[in-house]
């Protein structure tokens, strides 16, 4: 599903150049869920970015589900992370002036569905992080632990090849980090492949799989036996 | 067509409602503007239709004519000479240059602006006293309060009849009396009213003190022979006063051996050249009200471009979560400008609908136009129709600067965590 190799990527500042990734090779087979370790300044924001064609890279190759991504002009990129990622962000970033359904919807918005059939999709996946009831609610409304399924919801409504989460229980305390991971492992039981930025070995463990990055570059990368969340929530 | 997309219809309202208070403040600067620009068009029609007003009733393309005395000695003849035109020249001119419309000769007792004293039951009163015909009513219109004005018959068969305006009808009769079949004496001569005309808020050049009677009867009472005093001529609308005045010259200095260049020897006075002072002035007033308008509009929608762009500013971290998602630049810029364009066609109108009100609370004010030229202060459809699109399309450009820089942000940066 996700295939990199040789990834670099360095930063001008002013006059030095900071290097930052120095040779990623990373693949992803579909419905991996794998955690991306390390401390800061390790290079697994940048990867993340570059992963989300937030950002592009110096050299290297970067394909997913077969399409190479290079070059990519913003429109393009907008497009394909609309059609194939998913992000979840560490602070939600849900439209705080949008009810949740509307923030669920949103994607499918820019991928011009139609109103009608955007709601009822909207509406499904709400009903499946469990919060049809709050629905028309503001996400000032909303724990941080309801902000996140939202946020999950929004990223799955558009059916992406890949979810990106970037520190997704950063904000919350721990026993809503493990409903909001349970919901990660049941979303990837389905099949779906997601990758989760996070710098707690809890969470890290509740993943198949584990990354670790130190200097730009990947030092370990091991297959876990999955720690089920379920039993903490 | 996106335009008419309900969505982003829905998004843009979403976005402007979620903060009224801050719309309102934007929208403020345009509303303003928009006053500012109706009221000064607004005013400068009332002031154009005042002075239309003013003119009504006179021929714009008219001219008249008089005699003088000559500066220039010619052909023997000394200077200071009096010219005294004959009835016949009317006829000459008329047929000599067709584009004379009306030509109404004209014959005053006693001296030019000279006032005559006319008797009636004891009451005396100073008038002027004109031979007129009934033409001169399509140069310079009588209202009548009462009876009628001087008409073909009159004239045919010389009937001893007058028509007098309120002021001598003031001196001559008591308040109230009925003035019509009754008598005046003018030099001895009895003539019977038949009309009483009052001012028409307009220029009057014979004023209201004055007494009309069929030229031919004034010829038989007052012995004129066929002496003529001035002409009051119309000429056609699409010809210019002044080619028609200095054809008139040519044929009288000819025919009353005047010398050429002599410029005193025929008075004339051209009607024209007021009217076109006058218009020349409204429009310079009106061009000049939309000029300042336009930019206390520009003013105003740079305010709108402003306030957006503190918006965007606000809205880096919302923009780049909708690029995140998959919102493309150019559906990020059209939100924008399509606000933009809300905002500022939304603020136009109320605009134009508070100064549409106070032009009309103006209008019944002073609208009726009586102590100073102001009537009917309102704009015309096209006038609006060009201030509202300038506006819009203004906004669109304007609102583009905002755009930019909400698409020159860059995702990831909208999205770092703090």
């Amino acid at each position: 599903m996700i295939e990199i190799k040789d990834l670099h990527k360095s930063y001008k500042m002013g006059s030095n150049s900071l290097h930052v990734l120095k040779g990623i090779n990373f693949t992803a087979e579909e419905g991996e869920l794998v955690a991306i370790m390390g401390s800061s300044g390790s290079g697994k924001s940048t990867l993340l970015n570059i992963l989300g064609m937030l950002d592009g890279a110096n050299s290297g190759e970067y394909n997913l589900d077969g399409v190479p991504i290079k070059d990519l002009t913003e429109t393009k990129a907008a497009q394909y992370r609309n059609k194939f990622l998913g992000f979840i962000f560490q602070s939600f970033n849900l439209i705080n002036y949008k009810s949740a359904l509307e923030n669920v919807a949103l994607p499918l918005y820019y991928q011009k569905v139609g109103r009608k059939e955007r709601q009822v999709k909207a509406m499904s996946y709400l009903e499946r992080v469990g919060l049809k009831e709050w629905a028309e609610h503001l996400p000032s409304e909303l724990s941080g632990g309801q902000k996140q399924r939202v946020a999950i919801a929004r990223a799955m409504a558009a059916e992406p090849k890949v979810l990106l989460a970037d520190e997704p229980t950063g904000a919350l305390d721990s026993t809503t980090s493990y409903e909001v991971m349970d919901l990660i492992q049941k979303i990837n039981d389905e099949g779906n492949t997601i990758l989760v930025v996070t710098h707690e070995e809890d969470i890290a463990h509740m993943c198949k799989r584990i990354v670790h990055l130190k200097d730009g570059v990947i030092v370990e990368d091991k297959k876990i036996d999955q720690v089920r969340a379920e039993q903490y929530v | 067509m996106w335009l008419f997309d309900r969505d982003l219809w829905i998004e843009i309202f979403h976005t402007l409602g979620k903060n009224m208070f801050r719309t309102f403040l934007t929208m403020l600067g345009v509303i303003f503007a928009m006053i500012i620009l109706i009221l000064l068009l607004g005013s400068a029609n009332g002031m154009s239709n005042g002075f239309d007003k003013v003119f009504a009733g006179t021929a714009s393309n008219s001219l008249f004519v008089w005699g003088q005395s000559t500066a220039e000695p010619y052909k023997g003849f000394e200077r200071g000479r009096r010219i005294r035109y004959k009835i016949e020249d009317a006829e000459i001119l008329k047929k000599q240059i067709p584009e004379i419309e009306v030509l109404a000769p004209r014959i005053e007792l006693g001296n030019h602006r000279g006032v005559v004293t006319v008797y009636r039951k004891g009451q005396t009163s100073g008038s002027s006293v004109y031979g007129d015909y009934p033409e001169i009513d399509n140069i310079t219109k009588k209202r009548l309060v009462e009876g009628r004005f001087l008409n073909k018959t009159d004239i045919e068969d010389s009937k001893k009849v007058c028509v007098i305006g309120e002021e001598t009808y003031k001196l001559l009769f008591d308040k109230g009396e009925n003035a019509i079949g009754e008598d005046i004496r003018i030099n001895g001569v009895f003539f019977s009213v038949v009309g009483v005309y009052k001012p028409n808020n307009n220029i009057n050049i014979d004023g209201e003190n004055a007494v009309f009677i069929p030229f031919t009867t004034f010829q038989k009472a007052f012995n004129s022979g066929d002496r003529m005093g001035w002409m009051a001529i119309a000429v056609e609308p699409n010809t210019k006063v002044p080619v028609v005045e200095n054809q008139i010259k040519d044929i009288l200095k000819a025919k009353y051996d005047i010398h050429p260049d002599d410029e005193r020897a025929i008075g004339s006075f051209d009607m024209s050249e007021i009217f076109n002072n006058i218009s020349s002035f409204t429009n310079v007033l009106k061009g000049f009200s939309f000029f300042v308008g336009i930019f206390t509009l520009l003013a105003g929608v740079i305010a709108i471009s402003n306030i957006l762009l503190i918006t965007v500013k606000e809205r880096t971290k919302e923009i780049g979560v909708r690029r995140a998602l998959g919102a493309t630049p150019i559906v990020v810029k059209r939100q924008i400008v399509v606000e933009a364009i809300v905002l500022t066609a939304f603020a136009g109108l109320i605009g134009f609908a508070i100064s549409v009100g106070i032009l009309s609370i103006l209008n019944s004010l002073w609208g009726s136009g009586k102590d100073f030229p102001f009537v009917n202060p309102m704009v015309s459809i096209p006038q609006f129709s060009i201030s509202f699109l300038l506006m819009v399309s203004l906004s669109v450009l304007i609102g583009l600067i905002p755009a930019n820089k909400a698409i020159k942000v860059r995702p990831i940066e909208a999205l770092r965590e703090e």
